[in-house]
């Protein structure tokens, strides 16, 4: 199952409430479906790939027919029979093409291969066009043909690169957290919990009836800022929001709460979205969510864990800086002037759950 | 304060560093009367532990006085004299609660790493790398003990610091290399190694019902105190390790093998140089001779209980003989939380007096030269313990050979 997110975007802004009960069916379904955690950043959307396939057995069906029966297809397109040598090269051409579409997972290579084919078809028609031996009516159906096939390329080569290079910045992840999924759910549906754990957000506020205000930190002590709104909400199980329209960066977010097996606690799943844009605030958004957005979800989720079973985020001498390679300072304490620019500073809030808490055993 | 700084492949340093303060509000400050040197230590001290950052304070053994609290401590208070167990644990989680400490899942910051090397992390531990979360070492005047509701004992007055003070590893590490051998009563238990850990392993293997224990090394000093702990002992160099077991064992093995080695063995000189030239090439991380030639003794359908270090890929693994005749191989980081307690009673109660083990006592300011001593084994050394309160000769690892502050 394939999530898009940029159509997530694309919905409209309207019939929501905070506990999305004025959500169609469809749309719920689309939510969970989107919260399976399957989507793929940077894959291609299924239609296209559908489209992607169907163009591929069509390259192998007409290469093999160009090379086994060249004679046939130069009746059909009215070129002279003395071309057949060059309609057995274009039948290996479309075979590679096809092998192609086939062979990779985003299949959008092979597909412009076709394009660059198609033009060499309508280039070699062209000429036949002007030939002594061609029938010029059958050379013209022929060009129609090549042309709105060709036409079908452009389009399903396009949609396969624009999915597999412009989809945004995503980020997915998962963990285990050791708490019943409604009581994981009521600290995640207060947002304003969010920036404990997700070391990108400055601040979320609630704003009331569904809303927030939230401010995630930029490079240069620069903020971005966008209200968002819930676009479902199942306690216990799901909630999913997204940013309303004058946001600085399009987004949306989902997490889906599902009980262990054997009463484990609960599976949390994560998925964000910022849409593709430009300019600095693109590469400002870029680098606030780091090289590896991945790897950040992950930071992110085991910060959240810790809250939820610590009640506080952990930190070692060695991390107040942050987790990555270069980012690693001596196991040792801090000078002061080092605690003020920590990173990895916990919250001065603990999450409390007196019943739970220090209940571990000891022999 | 003062604390024993990691520079660079056998590079220590005794340098001042800001003290520590309360990061977490289940943090105590503990300030530190005895600290050791433990192997394991060799193995970051001889460069084969990845992710050291220079500066990092080592240690994971260490135990004093608690001069200072954070909020959400419960369990201690300000003057509780405690015990500190190397493994970082958070108490809440699902191995945690399962009294698997070392695994815990909430205390290495670092745990993308441990994920990279070994699949899921570990839980944080001392002063033992950024593998292991990047956390400051008990090698030093005064340590940030996180979780310290989980994590410290309460240590009794009339126990000296070195009755108690390997409680926080080798004594539980021993301890749990016999405890995974699932002891009965008539068990013969051979023991790869006579470091610190082999001699804990051994005399635990005793008090777990063990009939017989044989014990395995090359150096005399550690072969005279596996004795003494009343072990039988094969010296490797003079004798061939399995040919010597079978004999013992009338041709069928030991029930149990445990691995008190790891990573870094010595053997005999030709596979010796295998592994040490594959190891220098990088084509394995670990040397694994100890624990190839406990497969191969152990006997049928018997255990083999590896507690000595590994960290990373070893060669000519006898997969084979593991398989065919059924053994069980156990290992882990000790869950030392899961054992301090009843182990300090077997302290308390007379059946143990750790404290034998301590062969050196050195000033904190000299540590780097007690981890010169300790892997060289100079002057017999087995396990040195650094005291913070002490006065040293200022100059740490230049200090003269002569001038030991050593009492035997």
């Amino acid at each position: 199952m394939t999530f898009d997110f940029d159509s997530a975007l694309k919905q409209p802004r309207t019939n929501i409430n905070s506990k999305g009960e004025s959500m169609s069916i469809d749309q719920q379904s689309y939510m969970t479906e989107r919260m399976n955690g399957r989507s793929q950043p940077g894959l291609p959307s299924s239609s296209a790939k559908r489209l992607a396939r169907g163009l591929g057995w069509f390259s192998i069906g007409l290469g093999l027919t160009e090379l086994l029966a060249p004679q046939a297809i130069a009746k059909i397109s009215g070129v002279s029979n003395r071309r057949t040598g060059l309609i057995r090269l274009y039948g290996l051409r479309e075979i590679a093409s096809g092998i192609t579409i086939f062979a990779q997972n985003n299949p959008a290579g092979g597909v412009w291969s076709r394009v660059a084919g198609d033009m060499l078809d309508l280039a070699s028609l062209g000429a036949a066009a002007t030939s002594p031996g061609a029938n010029k009516g059958r050379v013209a159906f022929a060009t129609a043909n090549v042309l709105a096939v060709t036409a079908l390329d452009v389009v399903c080569a396009k949609q396969l690169s624009t999915n597999g290079s412009n989809h945004g910045i995503h980020a997915s992840g998962v963990c285990v957290v050791n708490r019943t999924p409604d009581e994981v759910y009521e600290f995640w549906r207060r947002f304003e919990n969010l920036p404990r754990f997700m070391r990108h957000l400055e601040s979320v506020e609630d704003l009331g009836g569904g809303r927030s205000h939230w401010v995630a930190k930029g490079p240069a002590g620069m903020n971005v800022e966008w209200d968002a709104t819930i676009v479902a909400d199942d306690p216990g199980r799901v909630i999913t929001w997204r940013s309303l329209e004058d946001a600085d960066v399009d987004n949306a977010g989902a997490v889906r709460f599902e009980a262990a097996p054997g009463g484990r606690g609960t599976i949390v799943r994560v998925n964000l979205e910022y849409s593709p844009m430009g300019g600095a605030l693109g590469a400002a958004v870029a680098k606030l969510f780091g090289e590896e957005p991945e790897q950040q979800m992950d930071d992110d989720l085991r910060r959240f864990k810790q809250v939820m079973e610590v009640g506080e985020v952990v930190v070692s001498e060695g991390t107040l800086l942050g987790t990555g390679y270069m980012e690693q300072r001596p196991a040792q304490p801090p000078a002061a002037s080092e605690l003020a620019k920590a990173e990895q500073l916990p919250s001065e809030t603990m999450t409390n759950f007196p019943s739970e808490r220090r209940g571990m055993t000891r022999l | 304060m003062r604390a024993n700084c990691w520079y660079g492949k056998t590079i220590m340093r005794v340098e001042e560093v800001p003290d520590p303060q309360i990061l977490n509000q289940q943090d105590a400050i503990v300030k530190i009367s005895s600290t050791a040197i433990c192997g394991s230590d060799l193995h970051l001290y001889n460069g084969f532990i990845p992710t050291m950052v220079r500066g990092d304070i080592l240690g994971h053994e260490f135990m004093g006085e608690v001069v200072e609290i954070g909020r959400e401590v419960r369990n201690l208070k300000v003057g509780d004299r405690v015990v500190v167990p190397f493994p970082i644990s958070c108490g809440n989680c699902f191995f945690c609660r399962d009294q698997m400490y070392s695994l815990c899942e909430n205390t290495n910051p670092n745990a993308w790493m441990a994920e990279k090397m070994f699949g899921h992390s570990t839980s944080g531990i001392f002063g033992y790398s950024h593998l292991t979360g990047g956390y400051a070492g008990g090698q030093a005047e005064y340590a940030r003990v996180p979780f310290a509701d989980v994590g410290p004992i309460k240590v009794p007055d009339h126990l000296s610091d070195e009755q108690v003070l390997f409680l926080s590893d080798i004594f539980p590490t021993g301890w749990m290399g016999a405890d995974m051998c699932d002891i009965k009563p008539g068990d013969t238990i051979a023991i790869w190694g006579c470091g610190p850990v082999g001699q804990f392993s051994i005399r635990s293997a005793f008090l777990l019902g063990a009939e017989r224990v044989i014990a395995i090394d090359q150096v005399p000093e550690r072969l005279q105190m596996a004795e003494e702990g009343g072990a039988e002992t094969i010296n490797y160099e003079e004798e061939n390790v399995y040919e010597r077991l079978m004999d013992m064992t009338g041709g069928r093995g030991p029930d149990a093998c445990i691995d008190d080695v790891g990573m870094e063995a010595h053997g005999p000189a030709g596979v010796f140089a295998y592994d040490r030239i594959k190891q220098a090439m990088m084509m394995e991380t670990d040397r694994p001779h100890a624990l190839r030639e406990a497969i191969m003794c152990c006997r049928n359908g018997g255990i083999v209980s590896i507690i000595g270090v590994y960290g990373g890929f070893a060669d000519k693994f006898p997969l084979g003989s593991l398989m065919q005749r059924s053994l069980t191989i156990r290992t882990g980081q000790a869950h030392v939380q899961r054992y301090m307690r009843p182990l300090l009673e077997r302290i308390e109660n007379g059946d143990i007096d750790p404290s034998f083990v301590v062969t050196h006592r050195l000033p904190l300011d000299e540590a780097p030269r007690g981890y010169d001593m300790f892997k060289n084994k100079k002057d017999n050394c087995i396990k040195v313990v650094l005291k913070p309160d002490w006065k040293g000769n200022g100059n740490g690892a230049s200090a003269k050979d002569d001038n030991y502050h050593v009492i035997h």
